[in-house]
């Protein structure tokens, strides 16, 4: 390493290819290559993780069983309880409450608002996270919101563009809650207080989104996301909703009939378990992008780790569209300490485009997601013009400076501080010089499958946000990720306060566990499969080696 | 086919260490690290974070979203021979050697209780709910914490003279990791002061747009109804055919 020469934070070999892309961006400034066609699509996703052999494994057993899915998703699905149901004591309940929601992003706090509207109490809410309420993905969340609200852009436009984006395997009912509700939604967020890009006239800015057939990206500077979720979560604090942090929920309870009926949650710090009883239940647990499919890195939170499947799954929820996974074309690929981290699609939509080792742009840069991400594959793996960095990874470059050559000086500080911020922290200035990229895994598509209202096939039971299944069919549109969480999570909490009104609370049992095991023993699964996973493992391997448990 | 999967091998196989853990045996270059005082050898190119999950931590507080922008990772951290107390996201930053840290588990500040529908566009929001931010001494200390390198001081100022719209301005890129409030010797909650700031500028400062009350009019009469219902309930091949003639919106 220290052999190594670095000019403005790039070692030598790879500012001999920066050179190259600096040199042509005058001449690629206008020439964009075309969109491509349906088949010429077909044939770059062969190449996508989803689609490239392996992978994958049919599930044993469940109400998916036959399914294939990715198959660390499939070991967690297939996995034993953490808990011994005989060393916990569901009689006695720490928690009584019309409404328990699990997760707290974007969509459970949503949910806890829009249950609050809709009457239930605030002391008959409670809030559970795994880690604080803020950990989630929503919070990370870069380029903008979709929202179909200019005279151009009908709802009914939105709705083809997410449905041809998902390859048509979208629940067409879902899909149109998701654009209906989406003006809504801006009202909503508009009336607590997010304070969106707006043009000195009012009107929103609203940009590009891959896959779009308009302009329909509602943004906040490159921080969408994070502004979204900060004014819900005060808004939540400052209403006084109760929550509990650190604490996630490690089974669900149910019924004779199989209702869920609440949750057993676990103190991370003290390791001391907790009873929740609640008439209704609303899991908005995110995704799972710490199971890194495949080996690939991600952009997801420290908790995405499937944990709302597994309970779900286990209670005998119906999953759809578990098979497919969101790489996002851009993640960082240099330096080695961010190499995954997201690089907002909004960098594209500003005329951003992905170059070659030579210089030349190779696709145009707003395809949606999943073939643009299988393009950069291609270009880095079959048709070998990457770029390979000291630590072994390969990657093309995203040509940031020509968002300023585009829009003029002074555009990317006012529209990408998060990014900018990101890559000066390791000497980078993207006004000036491109970024290396390669994609990461970013999203789960599929998830609990569920009606408009977020309702699943378990009475008690209502999701909304990643770990819902319909909305975005094989692939999700940017921007309609925070809007689903928003979408949904608002209609969950209002759809389950209007169940507690007339229901009461249920017996808790772990009748559904003690099935779910007998099956597990009758398909020969390993008993030492325990699941949820709740964290990734990262600690290093020698000081792993040496753990001995005292207590 | 067999090239594809001999693809996907190679792909993981470049990110292995980023995604199951470091391998003693890939490092090359080291740095000592002082975590609470204690002493841990951890490789060159590592993050706090990483860092400190190398040597054997398994993070349950100050670990959030890995990347900048949830706050969770406050860290304080002193260069050897230097008396002075840095901070920095653990997420964001790369080891030193002689690096001696500590991270922020959670910070028991103030925030307020307030219905946002019912507050004055003024000053008074302020005074009303953080009325120490008329202590503020000028001594910078909080934008001298700041790991995003905003200029906190300033956006107290803006508070202090009611100016919303630089308010926001000023305070926007803050993830609220809480360093600012720590420091500050006047005991402002800087972050918090920023947020009900952006959120009065937010609803009072800067209007719906027309065109998005134009769009809930016409939801509301329901226009698009039909429309959509016919979407809903066309064919696979039906629905292809439309989304192939969509005409893409100009740029101009």
């Amino acid at each position: 390493m220290s052999e190594v020469k670095y000019i403005g934070g790039y070692p030598e070999h790879m500012r001999q290819s920066i050179e190259i892309v600096n040199r042509s961006r005058a001449r690629r400034k206008d020439a964009v290559p075309a969109a491509m066609s349906a088949e010429q699509r077909e044939e770059t996703l062969q190449v996508h993780p989803d689609y490239a052999p392996g992978g994958k494994r049919e599930l044993k057993i469940g109400p998916n069983k036959g399914d294939p899915v990715p198959v660390p998703v499939a070991d967690l699905l297939e996995s034993y309880p953490l808990i011994d149901e005989t060393e916990i004591d569901l009689s006695v309940a720490d928690h009584e409450v019309d409404v328990m929601i699990i997760g707290g992003g974007l969509a459970g706090t949503a949910a806890a608002l829009l249950a609050q509207d809709q009457g239930v109490e605030r002391e008959k809410i409670l809030l559970i996270n795994k880690l604080r309420h803020g950990d989630c993905n929503s919070i990370m969340a870069e380029g903008g919101t979709q929202a179909a609200d200019r005279p151009i852009d009908p709802p009914d436009r939105h709705f083809l563009d997410t449905i041809g984006g998902g390859h048509y395997a979208n629940k067409p009912e879902v899909v149109r809650a998701l654009v209906e509700d989406a003006p809504l939604v801006m009202h909503w967020l508009e009336e607590l207080g997010v304070v969106f890009d707006k043009r000195d006239n009012g009107d929103y800015v609203e940009n590009w989104g891959g896959g779009t057939s308009a302009r329909r990206m509602h943004s906040c500077r490159d921080y969408t996301g994070l502004e979204e979720f900060r004014v819900l979560r005060d808004e939540f604090r400052a209403r006084r909703i109760p929550s509990i942090e650190h604490s996630p929920a490690i089974e669900l309870t149910t019924d004779e009939s199989g209702r869920v009926t609440g949750a057993v949650l676990y103190n991370l710090e003290t390791g001391a378990y907790q009873v929740v009883s609640a008439k209704a239940t609303v899991l908005a647990t995110g995704g799972f992008g710490r199971l890194h499919i495949r080996g690939f890195p991600t952009t997801n939170h420290y908790g995405a780790t499937a944990d709302g499947l597994v309970l779900a799954y286990r209670a005998g929820a119906k999953l759809r569209d578990a098979d497919t996974v969101q790489y996002h074309p851009t993640g960082a690929a240099y330096p080695v300490q961010i190499v995954g981290f997201l690089l907002t699609e909004k960098l594209r939509s500003a005329g951003a485009q992905p170059i070659n080792k030579d210089g030349e742009a190779f696709v145009f840069p707003l395809e949606p997601r999943d073939v643009e991400a299988s393009a950069i594959i291609r270009e880095c793996y079959v048709r070998e013009n990457g770029i390979t960095t000291p630590s072994g990874l390969r990657g093309v470059w995203l040509d940031t400076p020509l968002i300023d050559a585009i829009h003029g000086e002074g555009y990317i500080d006012r529209a990408f501080p998060a990014m900018k911020r990101m890559y000066a922290r390791f000497d980078i200035d993207i006004t000036v010089d491109p970024v290396l990229i390669f994609p990461t895994l970013h999203y789960q598509n599929g998830g609990v499958e569920t009606d408009p209202d977020g309702a699943t096939n378990i009475e008690g039971l209502w999701v909304a946000g990643e770990v819902s299944g319909g909305i975005h069919g094989k692939n999700r549109l940017m921007g309609n990720s925070t809007l689903g969480t928003m979408v949904f999570g608002r209609r969950a909490g209002a759809a389950a306060a209007a169940y507690v009104k007339s229901a009461d609370a249920g017996e808790r049992t772990f009748r559904h566990v003690e099935q779910f095991v007998e099956l597990l023993k009758g398909a020969g699964v390993d008993s030492s499969r325990r699941a949820p996973m709740l964290l990734p493992e990262y600690r290093g391997k020698a000081s792993l080696a040496r753990m001995i448990d005292v207590w | 086919m067999s090239e594809s999967k001999t693809m996907m091998e190679k792909i993981s196989e470049s990110t292995r260490s980023l995604t199951t853990g470091v391998d003693t045996r890939d490092v090359e270059h080291w740095v000592t690290i002082y975590i609470m005082g204690r002493g841990y050898s951890v490789p060159a190119d590592l993050t706090i974070m990483t860092a400190m999950e190398f040597a054997g931590y398994k993070l349950i507080r100050s670990c959030g979203c890995r990347q900048g922008f949830c706050g969770a990772c406050a860290t304080i951290f002193r260069r050897e021979g230097q008396y002075k107390l840095e901070s920095a996201l653990a997420c964001q930053t790369r080891v030193e050697d002689g690096m001696c840290l500590v991270q922020i588990p959670f910070s028991p500040a103030e925030a307020a209780y307030y219905d946002i529908a019912a507050e004055s566009y003024d000053y008074s929001v302020f005074s009303k709910h953080y009325p120490e931010v008329a202590r503020c001494v000028s001594c910078n200390t909080c934008t001298k914490a700041c790991p995003q390198d905003l200029e906190v001081m300033d956006y107290i100022q803006s508070a202090i003279k009611g100016d919303f719209e630089s308010l926001a301005e000023q305070s926007f890129d803050c993830i609220q990791c809480g360093l600012c409030a720590l420091r500050c010797p006047a005991e402002i909650v800087q972050y918090n002061v920023g947020h009900l700031g952006r959120r009065m500028f937010g609803r009072y400062g800067s209007p719906e747009p027309e065109h998005l009350k134009t769009r809930l009019a016409e939801m509301e009469r329901g226009e698009f109804s039909s429309v959509l219902d016919a979407l809903v309930g066309a064919s696979t091949e039906k629905l292809k055919e439309l989304y192939a003639a969509r005409v893409r919106e100009s740029d101009e």
